[in-house]
């Protein structure tokens, strides 16, 4: 195997595609929350993606991407055998795992895919862990075999009702913390759903961890892109993240942040469909 | 020396400079006293023979000339570009005490552009046949800057066997992803790496020390010594009100855009977003290159906003001359004190104080005084904070018994060596921001220092 090579490839849901790719040294390493900067070709951008899972024996990473973007959208094209030009990693400060005892982990459309790691690594450290996935449609709803293996219980909504509950995982969420005392929730997906989780677990006081997704260039805390306010302080999701206290972030701030490049990402991806 | 005219350079990033012809270079190497003592050697940090590379050009034996240059400086294609020669080896040239100052800068470009050029380069790895007893001792060198490529183009003429860790995907740190391309052509760039490569040098991209390996794991990996120059890549913020507005970057966000990821040219994806008013705060070079990208990128009009007078500017003067040339507009004494944005969170204008000078400071410059409800505002969609940058805390903060000086910066005396045996560190992340040529300097004490360790060791 050639480092960097792609060994598995797999279709989860439409435009959300797994792949397990070769790549030791990271995979040695590699912890709950880390992600890897990589490119798709020379003249690509560079993107951050979280580390799903990692095989250390195997020597493999596993990434789970939702194609969104051109780069994720040349990515999604490439194949088994085929080898990613450039990947590093692995990056960030892994998750902080402890035994808080009850805890909701909240995965949104493909933020599933980083929540998983974390959602195991915490049942492997003896909490309860209480799963809620949330997707556009059925289709859309990922790694719910995996999870129901670590949960208590999983939780599905979808917005158009075609599986699980109709609704989103705030309205489980609510169900959940007015019935039960939680320690701590966990929440990755969409800005918007981070940001709603946040206020309604203030409400309640419970400790909530989010995984942020700004803009990254370098990944090393060089370029200052993925900078974020947390609490009044300016941090870089990349060297200091990416995971946060989610009831210090400004939110508003980030949601208009990541839009500072919509514009040229739209024109980008319509160019590539030409 | 020659420059493209304005109107032609601002619409791309190809070189400003010209450089010198044949016939001006040995002109302005004829110029040369070629003193007994000469004192310009004393301002190179890396003790270029000055007088002898000189009298080489003069005479017509450019092979000759850029041999001796390499003899102490592997870059000298960079150097010749980016030294602030001014305050180095041509402060010290008598010729400039009544008149013009030998241009050594350009001279020095002349003699590497020649080679490059023509392809005159020989294979070097046959020239250093390498010391048989050293072809196993296996060497680290983290981060592929100036400081990085010197320590490593040193160490492999020596014999040693020297692999680069460099975190981006491509080599040449802060000349990669800092300097622009009108400053510094890639091809030049890119040829001095393959100068450092064909020494034998093994660069391995994407790899991040303090993250993929640590400095404990490189000595497992069997790398008997480590030099560290992971540079000063941390960027400084001004804390204003505003500050993580849509449309503010970090020089080098906004740097890395346009050189490591090449945004302005349409082939690459990388976008990078120009507003028709730029302004840049900050008065060092790396604020002059912001600028003028700025400007190239498509910028009707780019502010240049300094708290001091232009004299206190760090910034070279040629640098300045070439900014001021191009259209840039200094607002000197200029204070930003917030940044004003629009519903969707992006910059509409930036507020700021009317400074006066005050009394010297530490630096020796005149302090920046407010002066009192002066506050004006300047629109803007854009701005480049460009105010400096600090050491990169990744190994620092990873490595364990690693001793660190105020503002993060590695502890290392004269010849590089660290609190940790074995472990070296140079330029930037040592010093704090400084320049490319005090970098280059550090890699070379550091290579010799490393050589002695390993002689004393083995």
């Amino acid at each position: 195997m050639k480092l960097n090579e792609i060994v598995n490839k797999k279709e989860l849901a439409p435009s959300v595609k797994l792949f397990d790719i070769y790549a030791p040294n990271i995979a040695k390493k590699c912890l709950p929350g880390n992600f890897i900067i990589l490119m798709v070709s020379e003249y690509g951008e560079r993107i951050p993606l979280t580390i799903n899972d990692c095989d250390r024996a195997k020597g493999t990473i596993r990434i789970i991407v939702q194609e969104i973007g051109r780069t994720t959208q040349e990515l999604g094209k490439m194949k088994v055998g085929e080898i990613i030009p450039n990947l590093m990693g692995p990056l960030g400060h892994a998750s902080h795992i402890e035994k808080f005892g009850k805890v909701v982990c909240i995965g949104g459309g493909v933020g599933t895919a980083v929540m998983y790691p974390i959602a195991k690594a915490l049942k492997e450290k003896g909490n309860e862990v209480i799963t809620i996935i949330g997707a556009k449609t059925k289709e859309l709803v990922i790694l719910e075999e995996e999870m129901k293996k670590i949960s208590s219980s999983v939780h599905i909504t979808t917005d158009d009702g075609s599986y699980g509950k109709k609704g989103f995982v705030t309205d489980a969420l609510n169900e959940i913390l007015s019935a039960q005392k939680i320690d701590r929730v966990f929440a990755i997906g969409p800005l918007i759903m981070m940001k709603i989780i946040s206020e309604i677990t203030k409400q309640y006081s419970i400790p909530t961890i989010v995984s942020l997704n700004p803009i990254m260039i370098d990944g090393t805390g060089m370029c200052g892109g993925c900078r974020v306010s947390v609490g009044n302080e300016t941090k870089f999701a990349c060297v200091d993240g990416p995971e946060f206290d989610a009831h210090k972030v400004n939110f508003d701030e980030l949601l208009h942040r990541n839009n500072r490049f919509a514009e040229e990402e739209q024109h980008s991806c319509k160019l590539q469909e030409k | 020396m020659r420059k493209r005219p304005v109107e032609e350079r601002i619409k791309d990033f190809e070189e400003v400079a010209l450089g010198f012809s044949k016939e001006e270079a040995i002109a302005e190497a004829t110029r040369c006293l070629q003193c007994k003592k000469p004192l310009c050697i004393n301002g190179c940090p890396v003790q270029i023979n000055i007088p002898k590379f000189i009298k080489e050009i003069a005479e017509e034996k450019f092979s000759n000339a850029i041999k001796t240059l390499k003899e102490t400086n592997s870059l000298p294609g960079i150097c010749g570009r980016v030294c602030p020669q001014e305050t180095q080896c041509e402060m010290f040239c008598i010729l400039g005490k009544k008149g013009k100052p030998i241009d050594i800068g350009t001279l020095e470009r002349f003699a590497s552009d020649w080679e490059i050029k023509l392809d005159q380069r020989p294979k070097a790895k046959s020239q250093e046949p390498r010391a048989k007893n050293q072809e196993q001792v296996k060497l680290a060198v983290v981060g592929s800057g100036p400081a990085g490529l010197t320590c490593a183009g040193e160490l492999a003429k020596m014999g040693y066997d020297v692999t680069i860790f460099e975190s981006l995907h491509k080599a040449g740190g802060v000349l990669r992803y800092g300097i622009p391309e009108f400053r510094m052509p890639r091809d030049i760039l890119d040829s001095e790496i393959q100068y450092v490569k064909d020494l034998g040098v093994q660069i391995r991209c994407d790899v991040l020390i303090g993250k993929t390996f640590s400095i404990d794991e490189l000595f497992e990996a069997g790398y008997k010594a480590i030099f560290i120059a992971s540079g000063a890549g941390l960027p400084q913020f001004l804390n204003i009100e505003g500050e993580n507005a849509n449309g503010v970057y970090s020089a080098n966000e906004f740097l890395t855009r346009a050189n490591l990821m090449k945004a302005y040219d349409k082939q690459y994806h990388t976008p990078i977003k120009i507003g028709k008013k730029v302004g840049v705060i900050g008065g060092g070079n790396v604020a002059m290159d912001s600028a003028r990208v700025a400007l190239r990128l498509g910028a009707e009009e780019v502010y240049l906003v300094y708290r001091r007078s232009e004299q206190e500017m760090p910034a070279r003067e040629e640098e300045r001359e070439n900014a001021k040339e191009e259209g840039i507009q200094f607002k000197i004494l200029t204070q930003p004190v917030r940044i004003k944005t629009d519903d969707k969170g992006w910059v509409k204008e930036i507020e700021c104080l009317q400074m006066q000078l005050g009394e010297p400071d530490e630096s020796g410059r005149r302090r920046p005084v407010p002066i009192k409800d002066s506050n004006f505002s300047i629109p803007l969609d854009t701005i480049v904070i460009a105010i400096g940058q600090n050491p990169n805390p990744l190994i620092p903060s990873s490595t364990p018994n690693l001793k660190t000086g105020k503002k993060g910066t590695i502890e290392a005396n004269e010849a590089g060596a660290t609190s940790i045996e074995g472990v070296f560190a140079g330029g930037d992340i040592v010093t704090g921001a400084a320049t490319v040529i005090e970098a280059m300097g550090a890699g070379r004490k550091a290579a010799k220092a490393m050589d002695e360790y390993i002689k004393n060791k083995l």
